[in-house]
């Protein structure tokens, strides 16, 4: 536990200290919501019909952005073998540094959510699910990016190959992330939607520290 | 270790006198399938001539599908066991496979477009195939992403085996959502209830794609042992003063070739 | 079956049915075509390294 902890805070002060990451991934998530008026132009009805799904896909392409710093720095210093040697066992390792992430990018992303909606027209209600729904999904967010980032550590244009791997896993929390604030928008229950967010949030967090440890150690062979 | 050429060369062996047999075999039943699709068979009552992509369309998503249950196994193989040609058959499959989707794909939008009058739907079957294509070229891009082939080849099964979780999806959809596209006609619990007159032609075009794959899989894998062979005696005949073809023998696996 | 005019016709269908024979046609015999020719380069190359190597000797 302890173990955790430290990873975890360690991850943590690092990706502050450095700042520029959060800054640029929440100054990436603001410019890519306000170039959208600009290209389907101004009017509040087509922005409030299509504002949770743009608002969703920024997030997911400016969660994008910080993945390949996941676990680059620790493979090139050898930090990583030492992670996958020591008595903490690399799923939880994964964990850890999946939880700072989020914390320093996801978390982030979801307290910024409610300006960009006023940008977007969406209503008060609207405006609560959309957070919530963020804050359920972010950390799924981390957790699928994690697998993405360990299976092309090391790779030639690492950048590239994530975005190629991880955009089609995206797609399950983008569906019902953006399906629930539509949903509460036209007055449906975003019941239904938020409870399967949850549940895709939860399968990542069973399934990806797995996935991910088992890619890190093919990585560390 | 293993010595790697021990089950390669019984590979090639094997492989060069089935290629042409494979081969030739499929051209014919090729020949016969698309005879029997274009000309015998009857138009549907209701869909009329269009009914005639589905002996494309259906068994190119059957080789989609297995092509990736293939390179997954293969992948599991490679893995567990470290079998040196479990790698190179699986990705010498995967653009076959990947080449099979988008034709599905392609021939699919071709069907929808005068029988549901829309190129395309975002319904549960159409997105999970198009997820798989994805899939592919993921993993195509995975294991050419690497300097060090082994360990592109390492990330890429690892994916394969995680993108599996894909196919019982793709195979369900129809089922458990409501989707536009039809439920399954022939692989279904009480057998096929589709008319013997169209079930024959879809028959012989499938077994015509899964000998294609044959041998397409066998073609590749030949290549790619050919290129490691040719590379491995380029770098000992780079590193030997007096180079000997035969120390080409001893390079194990683990070498980074290309 | 009528004339080769019906048949070519497909019901009214052509540009369907046709296009997606075609297109069949093209990806899977473009990787047919482009999997047989690297065979045969890779066939070539190492006859020509052999060769190469066995005259080194």
């Amino acid at each position: 536990m302890a173990a955790f902890l430290g990873l975890f805070r360690r991850d943590l002060s690092l990706a502050l200290r450095q700042g520029g990451d959060t800054g640029l991934v929440i100054g990436f998530f603001v410019l890519a919501v306000v170039l959208f008026p600009f290209g389907v132009g101004p009017e509040p009805e087509v922005l409030q019909r299509i504002g949770p799904g743009i608002i969703w896909v920024a997030a997911l392409l400016a969660a994008l952005l910080s993945l390949d710093r996941l676990f680059e720095a620790d493979y090139r210093d050898g930090e990583l073998d030492l992670l996958a040697l020591s008595s903490l066992p690399l799923e939880l390792a994964v964990l850890a540094k999946c939880a700072a992430h989020w914390v320093a990018t996801g978390l982030p992303l979801t307290l910024t959510s409610p300006l960009l909606a006023l940008l977007v027209d969406l209503d008060p209600g609207s405006i609560a699910i959309l957070f919530a729904s963020l804050l359920v999904g972010t950390p799924a967010l981390s957790l699928i990016g994690s697998v993405a980032a360990a299976l092309s550590l090391g790779a030639r244009r690492q950048g590239v190959v994530l975005s190629l791997l991880v955009l089609p896993l995206y797609i399950p929390s983008l569906i019902f992330g953006a399906g629930a604030v539509e949903a509460s928008g036209t007055g449906s229950g975003a019941r239904a939607y938020m409870l399967i967010l949850c549940a895709v949030t939860l399968a990542a967090l069973a399934f990806c520290p797995w996935a991910s440890a088992a890619a890190l150690r093919q990585a560390l062979e | 270790m293993i010595n790697w050429l021990a089950n390669p060369a019984r590979f090639m062996r094997l492989s060069a006198r089935a290629v042409p047999w494979c081969g030739w075999t499929a051209a014919v039943v090729l020949a016969i399938g698309l005879f029997w699709a274009l000309v015998v068979a009857p138009p549907d009552y209701q869909q009329g001539d269009t009914v005639r992509i589905m002996y494309v369309h259906v068994p190119a998503a059957w080789m989609a599908l297995s092509v990736y249950l293939f390179v997954a196994v293969a992948s599991a193989v490679a893995l567990v066991w470290r079998h040196p040609l479990a790698e190179v058959a699986g990705r010498a499959a995967a653009p076959v496979g990947a080449a099979f989707t988008f034709v599905c794909l392609a021939t699919g939008s071709l069907w929808g477009r005068p029988m549901w009058g829309a190129w395309w739907v975002w319904d549960a079957r159409l997105t999970s195939v198009l997820i798989l294509f994805f899939l592919y070229l993921g993993y195509i891009a995975l294991v050419n992403a690497f300097d060090d082939p082994s360990r592109g080849g390492r990330a890429g099964a690892v994916l394969a085996l995680v993108g599996v979780v894909n196919l019982p999806i793709i195979k369900f959809s129809v089922d458990w959502w409501n989707t536009l596209h039809q439920p399954a006609s022939v692989m279904r619990v009480g057998g096929p209830r589709i008319a013997v007159s169209m079930l024959a032609p879809l028959l012989i075009m499938a077994f015509g794609f899964a000998l294609l794959f044959a041998v397409l899989l066998m073609l590749r894998m030949r290549t790619a042992l050919n290129e490691r062979k040719a590379m491995a005696l380029r770098l000992n005949s780079g590193i030997a003063a007096a180079p000997r073809p035969e120390r080409a023998q001893t390079v194990s696996a683990h070498t980074a070739v290309p | 079956m009528g004339d080769i005019g019906t048949f070519l016709a497909m019901g009214g269908y052509a540009g369907f049915v046709w296009s997606a024979y075609a297109i069949a046609l093209a990806i899977l015999g473009g990787l047919s075509v482009y999997s047989w020719r690297r065979y045969r380069d890779s066939i070539a190359a190492l006859e020509r390294l052999q060769q190469d190597l066995g005259r080194r000797r």
